[in-house]
C-alpha cells in the first residue's frame, strides 16, 4: 500500500512542523490523482491488494478508518459540507438510508453488479442508487459443538428454542446499544416475532438467564465456552463465520458451528462520496472494490462473504463455513427511523 | 515568619519592578500565548463548534429542546449516578492512594523503584484487556456486571495518580514539622490531620480533581465491567453522537460535563490556592513500626495491581492447552490469517514516536504554565486571569473524546488547518490530556517555592529567566520528572482520541490489541494479551529508566 507516511516529529515544536506539512501538501493540478478511502475500522485486505488498483489505474489510494458503521455515517452526515474523502466502504443494511437521506452520496453504483447478487441490492430511495454492494454476513448464534456433545443435551436450533428452559443460562449475547452484533441480534428478533411480539421474546430470554456483555470480544472471549474462549456458556451471538477460525491446523471438523435459524443479514456496501473533487476516479475505485480482486481477499482479511458471485472462497472457507439460507431482514428504511426506540425498549427490558 | 515576607514592602518592591521591565512583559505574553493558542485551537474551538451545532441547530438557541433533553428521566439518572460513581471512585481511590504515596516517597524499601513505576502500568493497558482481565476474575461471583466491579476497576486504573502527584509534594515536605509535633507530644493521627494533610492539601486536591474528572469520563471500563447496564454522561455521550446523530441531547450532556469541571475546579481552586510551606528533598529512610499501616496498605495496593496483571500473563503464555511463548513471538507477525496491517511490533514503534513527542508537547506546554501559574501578581484580575488559564488547561480532562473527536472533524477542515487527516492531530491529542496531569504534578512544588529565594536571586542580579532555570527548575526537577513519566504513560495508553484519529497504517499498540482481540480464533486473542504485557513491561522500563535520571535537586541549596 502506498501511504504516503507523514513523519511524527518527536519535539516539541511539533506546532510548527504541522504548518511545514501543510505548506508541503499543497496539491499541484497535475500530480496525479490520490483518492481517499472512508471505511469502518474493521477494513482490512492483503498488503498489495490496494497497489493493484494503482498499477492499473494511476490512482493512489489512502485509507482512513472511521469508527463502526454507524459511526462512519454520522461522521459523513457531519461533514458533508467539507467531505472527508472521496470513496465510502463499510456502510451497512443498517445505517443505509442515514447516509442516503444524509444527502452525503453521489447516485452511483458499479455497472459490474449482475441479476446474480439482487438480494444484497437496497430498495430505491433507501440506497439502491448510491450503493454497491460488497460484502455480507450473517449474524447467527454460534454452538460450541463440544460441550453439548458432554452434556447430552441437543443443540438448539431457532430463536424459540433459546427461551426454552432446557437452555437457562447457556446464551451470552452482546448488548445491542453497545456493540454491533448485539443490534444485529436485536433487529433478527424484531424481524421475526414483529413490532409487538420482540418484546415478549425479550422477556421470556432475560427470564430464561441470558447474559449480556457490552462488546463481542467480551462475549466472545470471557463468557463463550469455545476452544479459544475461557468461559463456560456455550451458546454466543456471533457471526457465521467465526467457526471456520476455530478449526485447528489440519483439523476436519469444526469444533462450533452458527444456528443459521438464528441469522440476521448485515450487507456492507461502498459509495462515491458527494462533493468529491475526483468522481470519476471515485467510480472506479468502486468497481475495484466490487471486482474479484478485492473480492478474493475479502473472506480472510473481514471475515465477511464476498457478494460477487465470481469471487473464489478460500479452502477452509468452502469447507467449513456455512451461510443461512433465509436470514432474517428487514427495511433499512424501518430501522433507521425506529434505531433509537428499539434500542431504549430493548434496554428497558434487558438492562433494567 | 513567611507569612511577614509575603506582605513586605521588600517583595511588593521586588514584584512592581520585575512586572515593569519590558522582557518581562513580552516573557509574560509569549508564555501566556502559549497554552492559550494550544488549548483554544484544538480543545476551545472543536468543542464550541459541535456543542453550536448541537445548541443552534437553526442559528437560535433551541431552549425548548434543550429542556425537553434536561426533564427527561434518563438524563437526569444519568447524571446522578456518573457524579455519585465519580465521587466514590475518587474517596476510594484517595484512601487507598495516600498511605501508598507516603511510602512509595517517603520510605526506603526492597522494590520501591520497580513498584513507583508499576503503579503506572494500569494507564497503558488498554481498557478492554483489562475489563477481559478482570471480568474473568470475577465471572461466576456477584461481583460480575455489579457497580462494585466499576468502582474497582476505576480504582485500578486511578491510583497511579495519587501516588504520583501526593507522592511529588510529600517527597519534599519538611519532616522536621511533624518530627517536633511528635515531641511535644501529639500523636500521629493529629500530627496526620493538623500538620502533614494540610501542607499536602493543594497536591492532595490536585489528584482528586483529576481521578474524579478521569472517572467520569471513563468509557470502556463503565461498558464492559458494568455488563453494558450502566449509562454515564460519557457513554451516553457516545450513544447519541456515534449510533443515533443526535447532537442535541449530546451538546447539553457535553455541556454539563463542563459544568461538572467547572464546579470541581472552584472547590479544589481554594484548596489549592493555599500557599505551603517551603519544600526541598529529604532523604527517604526505613520503615519504623509508626509505618506499618502505610506499610500494609501499600501491599495491599501492590497486591490489587499484582492480581489482574498476574492474570494478564499467565494468560499470554498460554498457548493452546499448554504453555509457552508462542504469543509472544507472534507479536512480530501481522495476526493468523492477516488480521492486521501491521505487526504488533511496528505498531509499538508507532506508539513510542506519537507518545514522545506529546510528552514533548504536554512537558513544554506543562512547565511554561506551572512557571507562569506558579508567580502571583500583584493585581487581582491578572490573578483572576490566571486562575482562568489554570481551569481552562484541566477542561480536556472532563470532556468526552467523542465531542472532542467529532469537534475535530468540523473544525480542522480547511487550510491552514487542513489537519483531519494528518497524524499530528495523535500526539496533540494526547498531549491535551497530558498536560494538565504536567501541571498538577509541577504546580504545587514550584508553588512552595519561597518567592524569597526568588527575590534574593532577583536582588543579586540574576535575570528572570536565570531565576526560572536554576531556581524553579531545580526545586522542581524531580517533580518535573515524575510528570514525564507520567505524561508519556498516559500518552501511550491513550486510545479515544488515538482510535479516533490514527490511521490503519500508522495505528499504535493499543488500537493494535483492540483489534485482535476483537477477532475470533486462540492465536489472536492471546496475541493481544501478549501484546498488553509487552506495553506493561515497556511502561515500567522506560518510566523507572526517567526516574534513575532523577537531579539531586536538594543539593542545590
Amino acid at each position: 500500500m502506498h501511504h504516503s507516511t507523514h513523519r511524527v516529529v518527536s519535539s516539541a515544536a511539533a506546532l510548527a512542523a504541522a504548518t511545514l506539512v501543510l505548506v508541503g501538501c499543497a496539491p499541484a493540478s497535475d500530480a496525479p490523482v490520490t483518492l481517499t478511502l472512508v471505511t469502518h475500522d474493521s477494513f482490512a485486505l492483503s498488503e498489495g491488494t490496494l497497489d493493484q488498483f494503482t498499477k492499473a489505474t494511476g490512482i493512489t489510494v489512502e485509507v482512513q478508518a472511521a469508527g463502526d458503521a454507524g459511526e462512519l455515517v454520522n461522521k459523513l452526515v457531519l461533514t458533508k459540507d467539507s467531505p472527508l474523502g472521496d470513496v465510502v466502504y463499510g456502510i451497512d443494511n443498517t445505517f443505509a438510508s442515514r447516509a442516503v437521506s444524509g444527502g452525503v452520496l453521489e447516485p452511483y453504483v458499479s455497472a459490474d453488479v449482475t441479476d446474480a447478487e439482487g438480494q444484497y441490492l437496497l430498495p430505491l430511495g433507501s440506497g439502491g442508487e448510491y450503493l454497491t454492494p460488497i460484502d455480507s454476513g450473517d449474524v447467527c448464534v454460534n454452538v460450541d459443538h463440544e460441550w453439548f456433545a458432554q452434556a447430552g443435551i441437543p443443540e438448539p436450533k431457532s430463536l424459540d428454542d433459546l427461551i426454552d428452559p432446557t437452555y437457562q443460562g447457556l446464551l451470552v449475547v452482546e448488548a445491542a446499544n453497545s456493540s454491533s452484533p448485539g443490534l444485529a441480534f436485536l433487529l433478527a428478533t424484531i424481524a421475526a416475532y414483529g413490532d409487538t411480539g420482540w418484546q415478549g421474546y425479550w422477556t421470556s430470554l432475560v427470564a430464561n438467564d441470558v447474559k449480556i456483555d457490552a462488546s463481542w470480544s467480551d462475549a466472545y472471549n470471557v463468557d463463550f465456552s469455545g476452544p479459544s474462549s475461557d468461559g463456560d456458556r456455550p451458546l454466543v451471538v456471533s457471526y457465521a463465520s467465526s467457526p471456520p477460525f476455530e478449526v485447528p491446523e489440519g483439523g476436519t471438523v469444526a469444533p462450533t458451528g452458527a444456528l443459521l435459524d438464528t441469522c440476521f443479514r448485515q450487507t456492507e456496501y461502498a459509495g462515491v462520496i458527494a462533493g468529491t473533487a475526483h468522481p470519476a476516479e471515485a467510480k472506479k475505485l468502486v468497481d475495484f472494490l466490487h471486482s474479484p480482486t478485492v473480492q478474493n481477499d475479502i473472506p480472510d482479511n473481514m471475515y465477511v462473504f464476498p457478494v460477487n458471485p465470481d469471487a473464489v472462497l478460500p479452502e477452509a472457507w468452502a469447507k467449513f463455513a456455512e451461510r443461512a439460507t433465509d436470514p432474517y431482514n428487514l427495511d433499512p428504511a424501518q430501522i433507521d427511523a425506529n434505531r433509537e426506540k428499539w434500542i431504549a425498549e430493548w434496554a428497558a427490558i434487558a438492562t433494567p | 515568619m513567611r507569612d511577614n515576607w509575603r506582605s513586605s514592602g521588600l517583595r511588593e518592591r521586588q514584584l512592581s519592578r520585575l512586572n515593569a521591565h519590558p522582557a518581562t512583559i513580552a516573557a509574560w505574553t509569549l508564555g501566556i500565548a502559549l497554552p492559550v493558542a494550544f488549548v483554544g485551537v484544538f480543545f476551545a474551538w472543536p468543542v464550541a463548534t459541535i456543542l453550536g451545532r448541537g445548541l443552534f441547530p437553526t442559528g437560535a438557541l433551541d431552549v425548548a429542546g434543550i429542556a425537553e433533553v434536561l426533564s427527561r428521566p434518563r438524563t437526569i439518572r444519568i447524571i446522578g449516578f456518573t457524579v455519585g460513581l465519580a465521587a466514590a471512585a475518587t474517596a476510594i481511590t484517595l484512601l487507598l492512594g495516600m498511605p501508598a504515596a507516603y511510602a512509595l516517597s517517603r520510605l526506603k524499601f526492597r522494590g520501591r523503584g520497580v513498584l513507583r513505576a508499576a503503579v503506572l502500568v494500569p494507564f497503558v493497558l488498554p481498557t478492554v484487556v483489562v475489563g477481559i482481565a478482570f471480568r474473568t476474575l470475577f465471572r461466576g461471583t456477584p461481583l460480575d456486571g455489579s457497580v462494585l466491579a466499576i468502582l474497582l476497576a476505576l480504582v485500578f486504573f486511578n491510583i497511579a495518580v495519587v501516588v504520583r502527584t501526593v507522592g511529588a509534594s510529600w517527597e519534599s515536605l519538611d519532616p522536621r514539622q511533624e518530627e517536633a509535633a511528635r515531641v511535644l507530644g501529639a500523636g500521629p493521627v493529629r500530627v496526620f490531620v493538623t500538620i502533614t494533610l494540610r501542607r499536602l492539601g493543594p497536591s492532595v486536591a490536585a489528584a482528586a480533581s483529576i481521578v474524579f474528572l478521569f472517572c467520569s469520563t471513563a468509557f470502556g471500563t463503565v461498558l464492559v465491567l458494568g455488563g453494558a447496564r450502566y449509562s454515564t454522561i460519557e457513554t451516553e455521550i457516545w450513544l447519541l453522537t456515534t449510533q443515533f446523530l443526535d447532537l442535541r441531547a449530546a451538546s447539553v450532556l457535553s455541556i454539563t460535563q463542563l459544568l461538572v469541571v467547572v464546579a470541581l475546579l472552584v472547590v479544589t481552586a481554594r484548596v489549592r490556592g493555599r500557599t505551603t510551606s517551603q519544600r526541598r528533598s529529604f532523604a527517604t529512610r526505613r520503615p519504623r513500626r509508626a509505618d506499618v499501616p502505610a506499610v500494609f496498605a501499600t501491599s495491599a495496593v501492590a497486591v490489587a495491581l499484582v492480581i489482574p496483571l498476574g492474570a494478564l500473563v499467565q494468560r499470554s503464555l498460554q498457548v493452546g492447552d499448554g504453555w509457552g511463548f508462542g504469543n509472544f513471538l507472534a507479536l512480530a507477525s501481522t495476526g493468523s490469517r492477516n488480521a492486521l496491517t501491521i505487526s504488533p511490533w511496528t505498531a509499538l514503534g508507532n506508539s513510542l514516536g506519537f507518545a514522545a513527542a506529546a510528552t514533548g508537547i504536554a512537558m513544554l506546554l506543562g512547565l511554561v504554565t506551572s512557571v507562569l501559574l506558579s508567580r502571583r501578581p500583584r493585581s487581582p484580575s491578572a490573578r483572576r486571569g490566571l486562575d482562568l488559564l489554570d481551569g481552562a488547561l484541566m477542561l480536556p480532562l472532563g470532556v468526552s473524546a467523542v465531542t472532542v473527536g467529532f469537534g475535530f472533524l468540523i473544525t480542522l477542515n480547511a487550510p491552514p488547518l487542513d489537519l483531519r487527516a494528518s497524524p499530528i492531530l495523535v500526539p496533540i491529542a494526547q498531549a491535551l490530556v497530558a498536560t494538565p496531569l504536567v501541571v498538577r504534578v509541577l504546580l504545587p512544588v514550584l508553588r512552595s517555592v519561597g518567592s524569597r529565594m526568588r527575590e534574593a536571586a532577583a536582588t543579586l542580579g540574576a535575570a528572570p529567566w536565570r531565576v526560572i532555570l536554576t531556581i524553579d527548575l531545580g526545586v522542581a526537577a524531580r517533580a518535573a520528572l515524575a510528570a514525564t513519566g507520567l505524561a508519556f504513560t498516559v500518552a501511550l495508553g491513550e486510545f479515544g482520541a488515538t482510535t479516533f484519529l490514527s490511521r490503519p497504517s500508522n495505528a499504535t499498540l493499543p488500537v493494535v490489541i483492540y483489534r485482535l482481540i476483537g477477532l475470533p480464533g486462540g492465536d489472536n486473542a492471546g496475541m493481544a494479551i501478549a501484546a498488553s504485557v509487552v506495553l506493561a513491561v515497556l511502561t515500567v522500563a522506560v518510566v523507572a529508566l526517567i526516574e534513575r535520571l532523577r537531579v539531586d535537586s536538594a543539593g542545590a541549596f
